[in-house]
Order: C-alpha cells, then structure tokens, then sequence
C-alpha cells in the first residue's frame, strides 16, 4: 500500500465523527473613518500612507523623496516617466539591483494596514520583496474595514500568487528588538488616491 | 544531536543556575505576551474568534478525509505536484529526491517546525546537501548548531552580545558589535547572495486551502517569498492538520495568528499559492508522523488544530523560565508537551510535568486547544502505562495516602507547619527540590480548616 492509501485511511479509521460547521466566523467591524484607521495602522507597522488628489502629487512626492535613486521600476502608467528600469526582463534575478518599485495594490484593509496584490498587479513574484523600496498605490475607495470584507474580495486562486502585504519587512530575532528591513523592502510608502 | 537527553527538570535546573539570565529570559517572553494582549483587546468580538477558529479546526478534523483528497485534486489541477509522506524519514526521502532530480546541492529554506520534527537538515547534511535556513532567528541558531529554542522567536534564548559574536565567526562583523540594525544588516547581505544563488527553495505552510488547492506563508522578513520566487523548485512541507476547508476561513485564522503570536495586526506577508511559476516547479508534501495516531485519540486529537502561534509558550511560568531546550522536542513549551508524547512517550514521559497546569496556555490559545486539560491527561496516561520513575510513582501515591485520609492531611498539616517554624532546616536544604532556587514560605500560624472554624464554626 502506498504511504497515500496508508494516510488517508488511517484518517478514515481515525478522525471524529463527522461535525458540521454551523459556527459565525465573519464579523463586522466598524471605523469612522477606515482611511485613518488604514493609515494609523500602517503607520503602526512600520509604513507610511500618505492621501493624495492626483498623480502628479504622488509623482512630485515621489520625486521629492528619491531625489538622485536611480533603478526605478514603475508598474503604473501614470508614472511610468519616473521609471528607469525596465520589467520586462524574463529572469527574476535580474530585479536584484532594483531600488524602489511602484506598484499598484487591489485594495487596502483597514484593521491591520495591508494590501493585496497578486499577479494581476505584478509582472514579477518577487517584485515587492527584491526590491530596496516600495511603493504601493490604493484607491482610497477600496480600504475595507477587516480581514473577513477581503476575503469577501479576493479570489485566492484567480492567480498563481497574491499575497497581504502589511508594512516594510521586518524582523525582531535579535533579542526583540525590531529592525526594519529585514529580507524585502526597507521601507513602505503607500499613496492613497482619491 | 547524540548528547543524552537530559529530562526536563534536570535541564531546566541548569537553566536556572544563572538568574540574571533567568529573569531577563522570562521578562522577554512576558513582554511578547504583554503585546499579544494589546492585539487582542483591539477585537472586541476576539472570543467569538476564537470560538470560530476552533470550530473550523474542529470540522476539519472530521472531515479530514475528504479535503485532503478534494485539496489533492485541486492542487493537482493547479500544477502542483503532491506527495504523500508516512514519516519524517520518508519526507526527507523525498526531499531529497527532488534536489537531486535537479542535479543541486544546495537548498534554501525558510521557516518550518516539521522540518525539525524530521531532523531535514541533519539527514541532508550527511547526504552532502548544504541547508540555509533563512529566517533571521533560525540562521543564527543554524551557525551556532543549536536547534530553534522557540517555534516563532528562533533566537529567543540568546542575547545580542551572542548574536554578534556569532556573527564575528560566521560572518566576519566587527567584534564585539550588538547593534541589532547593525547586525540584521549584515545577515541581509549575507542571505540575500543565498536568495540569488539557489534553485530550490522549501518553505513551510501555515494554512492549505481544500476548496482552492492552494497555500498561505505567513513571514515577517519576507524570507518565504524572497526563496521561492527566485528559485526553480518550490518545496512545500506541511503536517496534513495545516488544512482548512475554505478560503474565506482564512478571515478567521490570519486575524487570530500574528496577534497571537507577536501582538502585529498581521505578519508582513501573507502570500497565497496557488501555481508554479512559469517555468518552475511546485511540490506539496503532506506528511503523517504520528498524527493519524493522535487523530485517533479521543483526548489528544485536538492538539492537532495548533496553528503554531506560540502564544501558550509566550505566557507559560514554566517555558519563561526554563528555556525551550529543557523540552528537548522540536515543539517546546505546552503544546510541545501534549504533542511531543505522541510520538514517543518514553522519550517525552516528562514533559506534560513540566506545567504548573495553571491552565494561562488554554486562555490565550487561539483555537481553544484544552491544552492544561491535556497535560494533565496525559500524566495519567503515562503512569498507568509506567513510563514514569519509581521516585515519582512513590511520591504521587504517598500523597493519594494523605489526601485520601481527612485526619492524616489535618496531623500532616500541623506537622509540617512545626517543621517549618521550628525547624526550617529541615526543609530548607539540598534534600528538598522545592528549597532549590527559591525560599521556603512562611508558614501560616493555622490550617483553613482551624481559621474557618473558628470564624464561622462547623
């Protein structure tokens, strides 16, 4: 008998008597204003959320703030003319120069500052992690209030990969003491657009 | 690892031997367990959470069956290869297979207690397969040759004075640095050359998805991701429990998980799986070891809804003060305690003693495993089937003698109360393990039984 026919009847043989779930498990949680409470929290964990008008502001911001960085990737169309660095590149390795990426995010979640991008926003898995910097850009319409509205959102499998991203990384393995900037990105901006 | 085993109270006595370090140990724990109740008291409706969460694990549990078969399909579907594993022996098998199909000598891997549980590194370390562990904490303990002393804070045992000097060795910083930015950089350059350079990556998994066929890496440095997606071969290695029934299920768990276990709103990354890469290659491996048989078990099987938080460790009076190697288990604290027997109850006999069964782990888990309940079943499980010393077994049955008898605990009452005031020495020696590191306390002048007949009457 293979080791799958072996595992799967001993769970046959082992588990419980069938239990149906009749539990609530989706909760409703209520901001004034789930901006603010997106970007108290964001701010929390180590990133910045910053409520722009236009494009332009976030490109004047953006300039202002990188002044000199070169090895620009833009995913955005609007600020494409920021970018320097191409990604249409085949092998992912070939980000590892990458200073600052800008992205595009689905939409935010207000209770714990993270945003879901998947695949349909990143030509590259790798994208947000590889990179020294990262920015990310959200509509300020699309921030819902907690993690049960986003999964009401997401279809996890629509592609191959998303993922929650919740500040820049981070790590506390020395002693608790928390140091940003760990593996990816060493800093998370995220413009909230109107 | 074939040092003897040293049981639990003999490593922790050691532990204990410096209490400075003692202190600083059980004060770090306890301010991660201080954090946790921040996150927690964020969520008003945090109990039904939990109930939910334990409900869903409780569902899956019974129905373990068919979604490991609907998440194979699935997975199937979606490009990914599944393996089955009976043990950790076979696992490692088929690990190592997968590397040299592949032709490399050299793997990546980010966070994963099962691959500890299977001894991975060890088994392929002596087939000439080179292992980085990627997770800061776990790199560290990796250069020193320790195994992680906690399931979340890898490093939790060592101070930034160890750190950098483990570092000066490993990776030429300056000596004497403790500067922890200093430091984490350091190891950023370090592992980011090992990121670029190999082409198979593992990871663990926090949560498989049956109705999608997919996965959920919860990471903090973003290790998991920064592995996978620049390698060629994703392995992933999950205990079959990690599987839940549906996506939006995820709601529930992603919410209780990193404000269980760190007090953060999240981890950093929560990144779903779900198909290869283009060009790559994705490997699930479900492996057994023992848990069909604690499945079995009517009192243990719920041990098997862990979502390896840690939170019970963080709060535990026991673990703070005595170190996750005095459990001498991949899994240490209490819920390493009530899973550690199920896989050899001979070797882990001591470890459901080791708990004051205060019962603080069951509060704070946040899938309501009974785990003081548990530990204290099992301490019954193991004297009947004699897998408990002489010593022990005298103890516990001249007490039984004593609080089986009204008159005898009265006269042994009085008796002890003499003793301690009139002849502290007595009990405040060597001879008496409860003496050890700790005053004796004063004794009260009268028993309750006396205060409250003499305040209230019979």
């Amino acid at each position: 008998m293979s080791s799958r026919e072996k595992i799967l009847s001993l769970i046959k043989q082992n588990q419980p008597e069938y239990k149906e779930l009749t539990v609530q498990f989706k909760f409703d949680t209520v901001y004034e204003n789930n901006f603010e409470k997106f970007a108290e929290i964001l701010s929390f964990v180590g990133g910045k959320a910053i409520a722009v008008n236009s494009y332009e502001e976030i490109k004047a911001d953006i300039q202002a703030h990188y002044k000199g960085v070169t090895n620009i990737a833009s995913t955005v169309k609007e600020l494409a003319d920021l970018a320097d660095f191409s990604l249409n590149v085949s092998d992912p390795h070939e980000l590892e120069t990458l200073n600052l990426a800008i992205i595009e995010g689905e939409f935010g979640v207000a209770e714990n500052g993270a945003i879901w991008v998947s695949e349909k926003q990143l030509p590259h898995r790798v994208l947000p992690m590889i990179t020294q910097y990262l920015v990310i850009i959200i509509k300020k319409s699309e921030i819902v209030t907690n993690m049960h509205r986003a999964y009401e959102r997401v279809k996890v499998d629509e592609t191959g990969f998303g993922t929650f991203i919740s500040g820049p990384s981070k790590t506390a393995d020395i002693e608790q003491s928390l140091v940003i900037g760990a593996h990816g990105a060493r800093g998370l901006t995220v413009y909230v657009i109107q | 690892m074939n040092t003897p085993i040293k049981d639990h109270a003999t490593a922790s006595g050691e532990f204990n031997k410096d209490e400075d370090y003692v202190n600083w140990h059980d004060e770090t724990l306890w301010f991660v367990r201080s954090k946790r109740d921040k996150a927690v008291f964020q969520i008003p409706e945090w109990e039904q959470l939990r109930e939910a969460g334990s409900q869903i694990k409780n569902h899956g549990l019974s129905n373990m069956h068919d979604l490991l078969v609907q998440f194979e399909e699935k997975a199937t579907q979606n490009g990914i290869k599944v393996h089955w594993a009976a043990d950790g022996k076979e696992h490692n098998e088929i690990v190592l297979s997968i590397l040299k199909k592949q032709g490399v000598t050299r793997m990546v891997k980010s966070k994963s207690m099962l691959t500890e549980e299977c001894h991975l590194n060890d088994f392929l370390k002596e087939k000439g397969i080179e292992v980085i562990d990627s997770d800061l904490g776990e790199r560290i303990v990796q250069m020193r040759n320790e195994p992680p002393s906690h399931i979340v804070l890898p490093a939790i045992h060592l101070k930034k004075a160890d750190v950098g000097e483990t570092f000066h060795i490993h990776l030429g910083t300056e000596k004497g640095a403790t500067d922890p930015q200093y430091l984490t950089e350091a190891a950023r350059q370090h592992l980011r050359d090992t990121f670029l350079t190999r082409k198979v990556a593992l990871t663990g998994v926090n949560f498989a998805i049956a109705e999608t066929g997919g996965f959920v890496v919860c990471t903090n440095e973003g290790n998991a991701d920064m592995g996978t997606h620049l390698a060629d071969v994703h392995i992933a290695s999950m205990g079959f429990e990690k599987i839940i029934p549906k996506a939006e299920h995820l709601s529930v768990f992603l919410r209780l998980l990193a404000r269980s276990a760190t007090g953060q709103p999240i981890t950093t990354f929560s990144s779903h799986f779900h198909k290869p890469r283009e060009g790559q290659e994705m490997h699930i491996i479900l492996v057994d070891n023992g848990r069909t048989t604690q499945l079995g078990r009517p009192d243990f099987r719920n041990s098997l809804k862990c979502i390896r938080c840690a939170a019970c460790m963080n709060t535990c009076p026991v673990y703070r003060r005595s170190g996750g190697f005095s459990y001498h288990s991949a899994v240490a604290g209490p819920i390493g305690s009530i899973l550690a027997p199920n896989l050899d109850m001979a070797k882990n006999a001591d470890l459901p003693f080791a708990s004051t069964l205060c019962g603080s782990c069951s509060n704070v888990c946040p899938v309501k495993i009974d785990i003081h309940d548990q530990l204290y079943k099992w301490r019954q499980v193991l004297v009947q089937d004699g897998h408990v010393s002489k010593v022990k077994a005298v103890g516990i049955n001249s007490m039984a003698t004593v609080l089986n008898s009204p008159k005898f605990f009265r006269t042994a009452g009085k008796l002890g109360r003499f003793f301690m005031k009139n002849a502290p020495f007595l009990v405040n020696n060597s001879m008496n393990p409860w003496y050890n590191q700790r005053e004796m306390p004063e004794p009260p002048k009268k028993s309750f039984r006396d205060w409250y007949i003499r305040e209230k009457g019979l």
